[in-house]
């Protein structure tokens, strides 16, 4: 695996749209050519060159890349966005739709990231060891196919709308989160290791949802049916199985209709 | 001798009434009177005369001060500042016409700009709602010949559209309800009691920011399912037979508002409220619909839905694609987040409307506000430009709340040498491309 | 305006009957005519296939519901909003493309002509504005009258001459082309959450059937004479077992002779066909019924249709059928967009995924390949895709693919996930039959344009008709075998003339036209008791007034009026 590294070298003076920073993006480029590629500043077309310095080379492919961004990169949108294989490892904060769209490969982000990041992921590991804006692996504005799949962590807290429309896929958020997790959901699991402020599970289909703190104000079409002792991500516990939302509709699966569950950690 | 225009559409809310008889002077120069409208929707054509109105462009001095200046100076300075951006909020459109929208898109497109309206700040979580579940709506005339079950959640027409209760929803006798008011059972939720809730048959008081857990509590119910025992400060008791009752309706209507877009949640409110609307038509029939305020604020997201397939927030700030997320390209986070260079502000005003910081942060960036009057945003613009008052002096199309469009009518004339809308930014628009075709500002 | 001579294609015109005969086609201040002089701009067409510009017969494409469509969409258009170089706009949307996109890309496929096909009269000046901003294109809209109030009351009773009355002064208002009829009856039942399913199921209050509402609106559209027929949309659309409807409806027309000026001899067109031809019970047993209803298409003369054909795409159902739309959410819960229409009709949207791994969807598919495949008259059967119900109108190149080529139809049918089962629903894999281009020609050029009322001057390539040009890369001596090839050729005319003057050309747009808005004014005798009905009925029911209905002049700045006399009926 062939591994290029960016460093910040300028700020942009707006936000800087770095779609072309990707292990697709780069596969098959020398330095020198990841330097030209473009990056808009507002109408502006600049090229990655006038931002970063960059050193190493790309592989062949997207996943024979490893891609290093050292440098604030709180105003750089898009990083890692619709990569389908491959490494990146982003030392330092994250704006916008950071891992969105991630379809394979590797993304770690050392810092915080802004809202809507790994939205829609469909595949792919990306871990944050930081916090998370609004609209963590959500879907895209009126799409009902959220998180599809792939592992989404998040070492810290993460705000609203976390994981609506999932309808595959793992994320785990070892902090809090705030209002309305998993809303509208049909599939996946989450997992809470903090507390939830409020709303979880709302119009819920399907899913599964694991919540190790508290939550505030629990949604009133929950319902508790038993407990279980499960293990999740590591951590052996009784949990309290509640079905929901039964506001919502359900899928029957052989004349059974299917709850999603919330579990609750006694 | 004074004369009558008749049918003229109010220019002050979304309900658009249509009825209006405005008096005017025998020259076309002065509203000598109104009929039909509202307080607020007969003071919107009393400004007409409001003396000490702007009738020329102002640019800020260094002290603070405005100067009069010329309108082509003005119309340079704004192409200027356009040009050289490289990326500028153009926000506002409610109280202008369609057509003079349709110009100020492709200005966005030339210069690099983000199209924003004030759903930015009232319905636009509603439209987030729409977009993520749709939503079963029907026009207002529906209501009044249908409607035997009405619902108001989180709104107050009583004061913010004083004419649609007895227009549409509460009090007017349609083709199937000949007996009016009598013949509708009225709801109000709200957390508070409020002009409407005294309209009402029957008020509920829901503790504030639990709408979302409510309404879920109303689809449980609905389902048959188990609920516990208050939810939101309401017994499940009344919840049950609330819904009972909603299920017997033949055509029921929910109306929100602010009290839903604005409180926690916000989307999430709206979106639930579709939801339950929607499980309704699976006993009855139901609808839902959105108290739109700003007067041609829907107009504005018809005109982005036609041009660019999105309701508000959209951005063509890289002129070669159109994107559109609530939260980055909407107004109060591009300036929050100092993602813009310079503002376009043209009928509307965000000074009285936005949050404090978003404001300040516009004061410091090139400004242009185009508005028939002074108001807040003007005094934090480098350039106020003076335009013609849409509906009064000049027509232009506009979208009623539910979507229907009506052609307004121009009463009086504007004052002298004022333009409209439409004619200043066809000006902006031509010296936008004389620039560009020399290079730049 | 300038002079050009389109030399040596290969012509294909059924309105004189040409076949590919290399042929050269002179233009002059935009219309066809029989030479030009010296100076006349030449285009070499040798090897390339000329046509008539295409007319659209039905597309959804401007108005309240595609509007809403499209904005309710926003994940249709995220990564596909792009603006390509030269002097066009961004264009957005898959499904849903936005006005811009709209009139380039028709215009990229060879159409200069297209009809919006349900125009709720209340809302036609927003239909009208995006009109107005669809570049290069005509259009024309249908107005919607088959669950409007004033149609109910006077048909109830048999009141043609009123119903005609009606609609001409509809017409007036709305600067509508024509009488479009959707679900009729079953829309207003919607008001109620209810819908009528047979033709002679009962409308709730109004106490008048389905079959009373078509034959009355098919008699009254005779009655002003004008261009178009009844444009019908029928009851039960989509339905296992809804052929039996279809040919009920249909047989409402036996016996109703064409009265016009204007060449037109269908008395009633019924639109998307594919969606009525379905048998079995449900979706389990569902089977074409293609077959059945174009052996009745077949024989009656004075019917057209057109097909509606499933691409196979995700898209956006949108129709007046409030009632089937809402059945569709049960099935797909995909989100849901209602607006009911006072006093006038509704709509509904969702959105839909014809997943070919389905073997309901790839059936649909061969369903409506099959409507095309069995018209014997191709002048009689033209080629939709409902757009977007069944499928974006992009997607023509790729429907004429598999019309054209069997081998192209047949690798598309056995790739199917259900195969076997797809195939003995249907009979498609036994047809072999390959539309020709001369078939096509008639299929959406000739055939639409007389459906229309159009063929004087639009359709064909005779000299005095409007200069409505398309040429494609096609050599028909060397007709490409392949899919893609196929669908290539069709997607980017090399030219596209209309009018006289060349707006796109190697696929790229480079001229905006000088679009029209085609409207019908029928002329009737005074009709106290309409004038008197509709002054009532604003005065009571409606929720505007009405001086501030119709459409203003100014929304059509390039109006095409065709005029009709109906005093003397």
């Amino acid at each position: 695996m062939n591994t290029v590294t960016l460093t910040v070298k300028k700020q942009p003076e707006l936000y800087l749209e770095c779609e072309n920073v990707n292990t697709d993006a780069f596969a098959g480029k020398k330095a020198a050519d990841i330097a030209k590629l473009g990056a808009y500043q507002g109408k502006e077309i600049l090229t990655l060159g006038d931002f970063f310095t960059i050193t190493g080379e790309a592989g062949a492919t997207a996943a024979d890349t490893k891609i290093i961004v050292n440098g604030d990169c709180t105003k750089m949108k898009y990083l890692g966005a619709k990569m389908t294989g491959g490494e990146m490892i982003v030392n330092y904060a994250c704006d916008m739709y950071t891992g969105s769209w991630m379809k394979g490969g590797k993304l770690t982000v050392n810092g915080d990231v802004h809202s809507f990041c790994g939205l829609a992921l469909a595949g792919g590991e990306f871990t944050i060891n930081g916090n998370a804006g609004n609209y963590l692996g959500a879907a895209y504005r009126g799409d009902w196919r959220g998180m599809s799949g792939g592992v989404l962590r998040v070492k810290g807290n993460a705000g609203s709308d976390v994981a609506s429309f999932m309808i595959g896929g793992e994320m785990i958020i070892e902090g809090d989160v705030d209002i309305h997790l998993g809303t509208h959901m049909e599939g996946g699991k989450i997992i809470l290791k903090g507390n939830a402020n409020r709303r979880v599970g709302g119009q819920l289909v399907k899913g599964e949802i694991y919540v190790f703190g508290k939550i505030n104000v629990m949604m009133p079409g929950y319902k508790p049916v038993g407990e279980k002792e499960m293990e999740v991500d590591g951590t052996k516990a009784t949990f309290v199985d509640y079905l929901g939302d039964l506001g919502e509709r359900h899928p029957k699966r052989k004349g059974e209709t299917v709850y999603g569950h919330l579990y609750m950690k006694k | 001798m004074p004369k009558e225009v008749t049918d003229v559409i109010c220019p002050f809310c979304g309900t658009l009434c249509d009825d209006l008889i405005v008096s005017v002077s025998d020259d076309n120069k002065t509203i000598l009177g109104v009929k039909n409208a509202c307080a607020i929707g007969a003071e919107k054509f009393n400004h007409q005369r409001q003396p000490g109105r702007v009738k020329r462009p102002r640019m800020r001095q260094a002290d603070g001060s405005y100067k009069e200046i010329t309108y082509d100076e003005a119309i340079d300075w704004t192409a200027k500042m356009l040009v050289k951006s490289r990326k500028t909020l153009m926000y506002g459109w409610a109280s202008t016409s369609c057509q003079a929208m349709s110009i100020g898109h492709e200005i966005a497109e030339k210069c690099g700009a983000i199209v924003d309206n004030c759903a930015t700040v009232c319905h636009g979580s509603s439209l987030i709602a729409i977009e993520d579940v749709g939503v079963p709506s029907c026009t207002l005339g529906e209501v009044k010949n249908r409607a035997d079950r009405v619902v108001f959640w989180g709104c107050n027409p009583a004061h913010a559209h004083p004419r649609h209760m007895s227009r549409y929803s509460i009090f007017p006798r349609g083709f199937f309800t000949v007996k009016g008011h009598k013949g509708r059972k009225i709801y109000c939720v709200d957390c508070r009691y409020t002009d409407t809730a005294k309209c009402a048959d029957e008020f509920i008081q829901v503790q504030q920011g639990f709408d979302y857990e409510l309404l879920n509590a109303f689809r449980t119910a609905a389902r048959g399912e188990a609920l516990p025992d208050t939810v939101g400060g309401v017994p499940k008791e009344k919840i049950y037979e609330i819904v009972e009752d909603l299920k017997q309706a033949r055509f029921g209507i929910i109306f929100f508002g602010m009290g839903l877009t604005h409180t926690m949640g916000r989307n999430h409110n709206i979106d639930i409220a579709i939801n339950l609307t929607r499980d309704m038509n699976d006993f009855t029939k139901f609808a839902i619909m959105a108290m739109r305020g700003h007067w041609n604020v829907t107009g504005s997201g018809q005109v982005l839905g036609w041009q660019y397939g999105f309701p508000y927030a959209v951005d063509v700030s890289r002129r070669d694609q159109a994107r559109h997320q609530t939260g980055e390209t909407t107004s109060v986070d591009l300036l929050n987040r100092n993602e813009v260079e310079a503002c376009f502000y043209i009928a509307t005003d965000p000074g009285a409307h936005f949050p404090v910081d978003a404001m300040i942060s516009s004061s410091r960036k090139p400004t242009v506000t185009i508005d028939p009057h002074i108001n807040c945003t003007t005094e934090i613009s480098d350039i106020h430009i003076p335009v013609a008052l849409v509906g009064v002096e000049v027509g232009g199309c506009a979208y009623r709340m539910d979507n229907v469009p009506i052609e307004t009518r121009k009463v009086v004339d504007p004052p002298e040498g004022v333009l409209t809308d439409e004619e200043l930014l066809t000006r902006i628009n031509k010296r936008v491309d004389e620039l560009m075709a020399k290079g730049g500002a | 305006m300038s002079e050009y001579i389109i030399k040596n294609g290969h012509v294909f015109d059924p309105t004189q009957g040409i076949k590919g005969d290399k042929k050269d086609i002179a233009v002059k201040d935009g219309k066809i005519v029989d030479k030009v002089g010296s100076s006349a701009k030449v285009i070499d067409a040798a090897g390339k296939t000329v046509m008539a510009g295409a007319l659209e017969v039905h597309a959804h494409v401007a108005g309240p519901k595609v509007n809403a469509g499209r904005w309710y969409r926003p994940e249709d258009k995220h990564f596909d909003s792009h603006k390509k170089p030269g002097i066009t706009r961004i264009e957005g949307g898959k499904s849903i493309p936005t006005v811009f996109k709209t009139g380039y890309e028709y215009a990229r496929l060879g159409f200069t002509f297209a009809m919006e096909a349900a125009m709720p009269p209340l809302y036609a000046r927003h239909v009208h504005e995006e009109i107005h901003d669809t570049p290069i294109i005509d259009e024309a809209a249908l107005p919607v009258f088959g669950n409007n109030w004033f149609i109910l009351e006077y048909l109830k009773n048999h009141e043609v001459e009123n119903t005609a009355a009606y609609i001409a002064w509809i017409l007036r208002q709305t600067k509508g082309y024509g009488v479009k009829c959707v679900n009729p009856g079953g829309t207003e039942a919607w008001a109620w959450g209810l819908n009528c399913l047979t033709i002679h199921d009962p409308v709730p209050y109004f106490e008048i059937t389905p079959a009373e509402i078509i034959k009355g609106l098919i008699e009254a559209n005779e009655y002003l004479g004008l261009p178009h027929s009844m444009h019908l949309h029928q009851n039960d659309l989509g339905n296992p077992g809804n052929y039996k409807t279809t040919i009920d409806s249909l047989k409402l027309a036996e016996g109703i002779k064409a009265t016009n000026n204007f060449g037109r001899e269908q008395v009633l067109h019924s639109t998307h066909l594919q969606f009525h031809a379905y048998k079995g019970t449900n979706w389990g047993d569902f089977e074409s019924g293609a077959k059945e209803v174009m052996d009745y298409v077949n024989k009656q003369k004075n019917l057209t249709i057109d097909t509606g054909n499933v691409t196979l795409d995700e898209t956006t159902t949108m129709t007046a059928d409030g009632p089937f739309e809402h059945h569709l959410h049960g099935l797909n819960h995909l989100k849901w967009f209602n607006v009911d229409v006072e006093l006038e009709t509704a709509a509904g949207i969702v959105p839909f995924i014809y997943d070919p791994n389905n073997a309901v969807f790839a059936s649909q598919w061969a369903v409506g390949l099959e409507i095309a495949l069995y018209a014997k008259d191709p002048m009689r059967c033209f080629i939709t895709t409902d757009h977007p119900n069944a499928g974006p109108f992009t997607r023509y190149p790729r429907v004429y693919s598999w019309l054209m080529s069997k081998k192209v139809r047949d690798e598309r049918l056995n790739s199917f996930k259900k195969a076997d089962k797809v195939i003995s629903a249907t009979n498609l894999a036994n047809m072999d039959r390959e539309i020709s281009l001369y078939e096509l020609a008639a299929m959406t050029r000739a055939g639409p344009a007389k459906c229309l009322g159009l063929s004087k001057d639009y359709g064909g390539l005779k000299p005095g008709m409007n200069a409505d040009i398309a040429i494609y890369n096609i050599n028909p001596d060397k007709f490409p075998s392949s899919g893609p090839e196929i669908e290539k050729a069709f997607a980017n005319v090399a030219y596209l003339f209309k009018s006289g003057k060349i707006c796109v050309e190697g696929g790229k747009v480079v001229d905006m036209g000088h679009k029209e808005t085609f409207w019908v004014d029928a002329k009737v005798k005074e009709n106290k008791q309409v004038m008197h009905d509709v002054r009532e009925k604003f005065l009571r029911y409606y929720s505007v007034n009405e001086a501030n209905y119709p459409v203003p002049e100014s929304y059509a700045p390039h109006q095409h009026i065709i005029s009709v006399d109906a005093t003397k009926a």
